[in-house]
């Protein structure tokens, strides 16, 4: 059985090979004709997911032997002196496990784009970049070496460019797409790096090669006085996940970033791209675990990227910006539970948010072509009855995301809060805890306000086509039994961990704990928002300043861009001066000095016999005395002699 | 004072080569610094005259150690083709004279730059 399953894994690499195939013929072959491009792009998507739930499928009946022995398959791509890079794909449960979730919210964004962006000029061009991202994400998630994940890293970082600024007349999505672009290349700076000096101590990229490197020749050699060569190296390679996974401070990004089409948001900046830096963590866990100081910033860093991000929230009005911060919230539960050593944790949780927020999403966007591209959630209000599929699937997301049993969110955050605290992280645990105080309360405010209340007769709202509809449904199921995984004796965590296996029950008492809060949460939200026991007008009016640092983010954007006019402009302003007096002046004065020398010896050339007759004769002298005095004592006047050597 | 005394002054060879170089220096002088034309063809001229003085004197002057023979004449048949070929090239440098004046009615070799920058 196993050698029929090596047979089905070698076949993983058209995976990602289709929809690329897909994106080529869209962009050169079929732009013309909207209806062929879609179904090109559906049916590679589809056939991609396939696959992958295929692979998945042999990988859970391959049981422990694929977690020891991942299945790889490679082939060497560069081969030039000193430096050798394979291609190739790995299958093991992590892998599987994102194939899965990628192909999923790919297929389920694709088809549901086929009734959100009906009518949009930019048809043909919309799918083949949806096609690209398909496949980067899917060659990002097979990678076998750090290169090739990186290659694809920044493809799909190319694709999230191109998709934000998707409706490229607007200038505000052009700033949108540079900002997320120049942001995430910042982190990948210092990825870049990071590779450059595993390559050159370890001399290979590759995963599994870079891992039993790592653990028998691991050397604490110092670099800075007690920082350790293992630490600088583990938090270079963390730059391109703070970037790509918008933690604090490279989070600037993500909320701009909604300026693309809803269904690029759901798929890309909630569910898939952005997970590629927790992705990038978890398959270079090797690297961090052996840097305690590494691990702690990795936890200090999500810990308050998750509660800051809450806290913007819970004040947004813009549907998709509450979204995009709580993506980053959890994006910051995700890095957590990596820094805390809850690796099944984090990537369960990674599963079951891409799950319950593309859902959401997707709801959102929905809920926006009801009201005819409205964004602002006070404009809208009792869609419950109008809209009952995108109500209840919304409902079901945001009850996933508050961490309800027995939705998906319940036990992927729960087990992080729980190894948080087993760990030996008590102060991560309560931010963690306050955060999901946090998300409940603010998903339910959007809830309330979005669906419940009064209706404004000015929206004419009816529910969404049946192809936005049954994404939702799909994803809806999947937020409902996702976390179900868990619970078998083969569960999640069996497949999906690093180093030793423990099975862990769930800590009932932590998980009531995080119930509680949750319930807490959506209580408050209720007495504001539907009984309105506690006015939202009067809180705003009491902590004006608070509300109007939340509002704006903590002007952190206003800071960059001070920082960008005065820093960063102050020393390009210098270093032109520099250019423009002393670089040029030394070209410029090369070029004085030719002309300068010219214009002198040109006067030798007079016309006039009389001065060329003149300089025979001191010629002629000059011959005459080297003759009569002997060579040797003049050339050494002669200076071009002295400086060739001659003697 | 008889005439043994007089010997320092007797004219020997440097005498000769010396008037002949003096000479020849003051031609060089007028080939330089004339700005006349014809001037120039005179210090021509009289650079190979004093170059016919230094044939004469070494004729005079170095016979009498290596030669059996009471005179030689190789010194003085020089000093005549000297004379020939200065006549003649006086001729053809005052025939370049007479076409540059018809041209440019000048004789002033300062006037002749065309080929300055």
């Amino acid at each position: 059985m196993f050698k029929e399953m090596h047979d089905l894994f070698q076949w993983a690499w058209l995976i990602p090979a289709l929809p690329f195939l897909s994106f080529l013929l869209i962009a050169f072959v079929t732009k013309r004709s909207k209806g062929l491009s879609s179904t090109i792009s559906i049916i590679s998507i589809l056939t991609s997911l396939g696959l992958a739930i295929a692979i998945a499928y042999s990988v859970i009946q391959a049981g422990a032997e694929i977690v020891e022995n991942p299945s790889i398959t490679s082939v060497n791509w560069l081969n030039i002196l000193g430096l050798k890079i394979d291609f190739g794909t790995i299958i093991d449960p992590l892998s599987a496990m994102m194939l899965f979730v990628v192909a999923l919210v790919a297929s389920m964004v694709q088809i549901y784009s086929l009734g959100y962006m009906k009518g949009d000029k930019g048809w043909s061009r919309y799918y083949a970049y949806q096609s690209l991202f398909a496949s980067s994400m899917l060659g990002m998630v097979l990678a076998t070496n750090l290169l090739q994940l990186f290659i694809f890293w920044e493809l799909v970082g190319l694709c999230s460019y191109l998709l934000i600024g998707f409706w490229f007349f607007k200038v505000s999505a052009r700033e949108a797409a540079k900002k997320a672009f120049m942001t995430t290349r910042v982190g990948d700076f210092g990825l870049l790096l990071g590779m450059i000096f595993l390559y050159t101590k370890f001399g290979t990229l590759d995963f599994a090669a870079l891992s039993t490197a790592l653990s028998t020749n691991f050397q604490n050699i110092a670099v800075v006085g007690t920082v350790s060569y293992v630490t600088v190296l583990s938090f270079l390679i963390f730059m391109g996940p703070l970037g790509k996974s918008g933690q604090f401070p490279l989070h600037v990004w993500l909320p701009d970033a909604m300026e693309g089409p809803t269904p690029v948001s759901a798929l890309i900046h909630a569910a898939t791209m952005v997970v590629a830096g927790v992705y990038l963590v978890a398959r270079m866990y090797f690297l961090f675990d052996a840097s305690p100081a590494a691990l702690q910033f990795i936890a200090g860093i999500g810990a308050f990227t998750a509660i800051f991000a809450a806290s913007i929230a819970i004040v947004q009005n813009d549907i998709k910006r509450i979204l995009a911060y709580s993506t980053l919230s959890q994006l910051g539960y995700m890095m957590l539970a990596l820094g805390v050593g809850s690796f099944s944790g984090s990537m369960f949780h990674l599963m079951t948010h891409a799950f319950f927020k593309a859902l959401m999403f997707l709801g959102a966007g929905s809920v926006i072509l009801a009201v005819h591209h409205k964004q602002d959630i006070w404009d809208m209000g009792g869609l419950w009855k109008k809209m009952p599929i995108t109500g209840w699937t919304f409902l079901i997301g945001v009850m996933a995301i508050s961490g309800m049993p027995p939705f998906a969110g319940f036990f992927s955050k729960d087990e992080i809060l729980a190894n948080a605290l087993q760990y030996g992280h008590p102060i991560v645990y309560a931010v963690g805890l306050f955060t999901a105080f946090l998300t409940a309360f603010y998903m339910c405010r959007l809830f309330f306000v979005v669906f419940m209340g009064p209706e404004k007769p000015e929206n004419h709202t009816h529910e969404s086509p049946w192809s936005m509809t049954i994404p939702l449904i799909i994803l809806a199921f999947f937020s409902v039994v996702g976390g179900w995984v868990a619970l078998p004796e083969h569960n999640f965590a069996f497949f999906v961990h690093y180093g030793e296996f423990e099975h862990e029950a769930i800590n009932w008492v932590l998980a009531g704990i995080s119930v509680l809060t949750g319930l807490l949460g959506i209580g408050l939200a209720y007495a504001i928002y539907v009984k309105k026991i506690i006015l939202a007008e009067n809180m705003v009016l009491r902590f004006s300043g608070v509300h109007k640092i939340l509002k704006n983010a903590y002007y952190i954007d206003e800071l960059y861009l001070w920082l960008i006019e005065h820093v960063m402009g102050g020393v390009s302003r210098a270093l032109y001066w520099f250019d423009i007096y002393i670089v040029d002046g030394i070209i410029n004065g090369i070029a004085l000095i030719t002309r300068g020398s010219g214009k002198t010896l040109r006067l030798t050339g007079t016309g006039q016999v009389q001065t060329y007759a003149m300089v025979f004769f001191f010629a002629i002298v000059v011959i005459f005395m080297i003759f009569a005095f002997g060579e040797n004592q003049l050339t050494a006047l002669n200076p071009l002699a002295t400086l060739g050597g001659v003697r | 004072m008889s005439l043994s005394n007089l010997s320092n002054l007797s004219v020997g060879l440097s005498t000769y080569l010396l008037v002949a170089a003096m000479l020849f220096c003051l031609g060089l002088y007028g080939v330089f610094a004339k700005r006349n034309m014809i001037a120039i063809l005179m210090s021509i001229e009289l650079m190979l005259n004093a170059v016919n003085i230094n044939f004469v004197a070494f004729n005079r002057f170095l016979w009498n150690e290596k030669v059996d023979v009471h005179y030689v004449l190789t010194g003085h048949v020089s000093a005549l083709f000297v004379i020939i070929v200065a006549a003649s090239e006086v001729a053809v440098g005052l025939a370049l004279v007479i076409a540059v004046y018809r041209n440019r009615h000048t004789t002033n070799v300062d006037e002749l730059n065309w080929l300055k920058w």
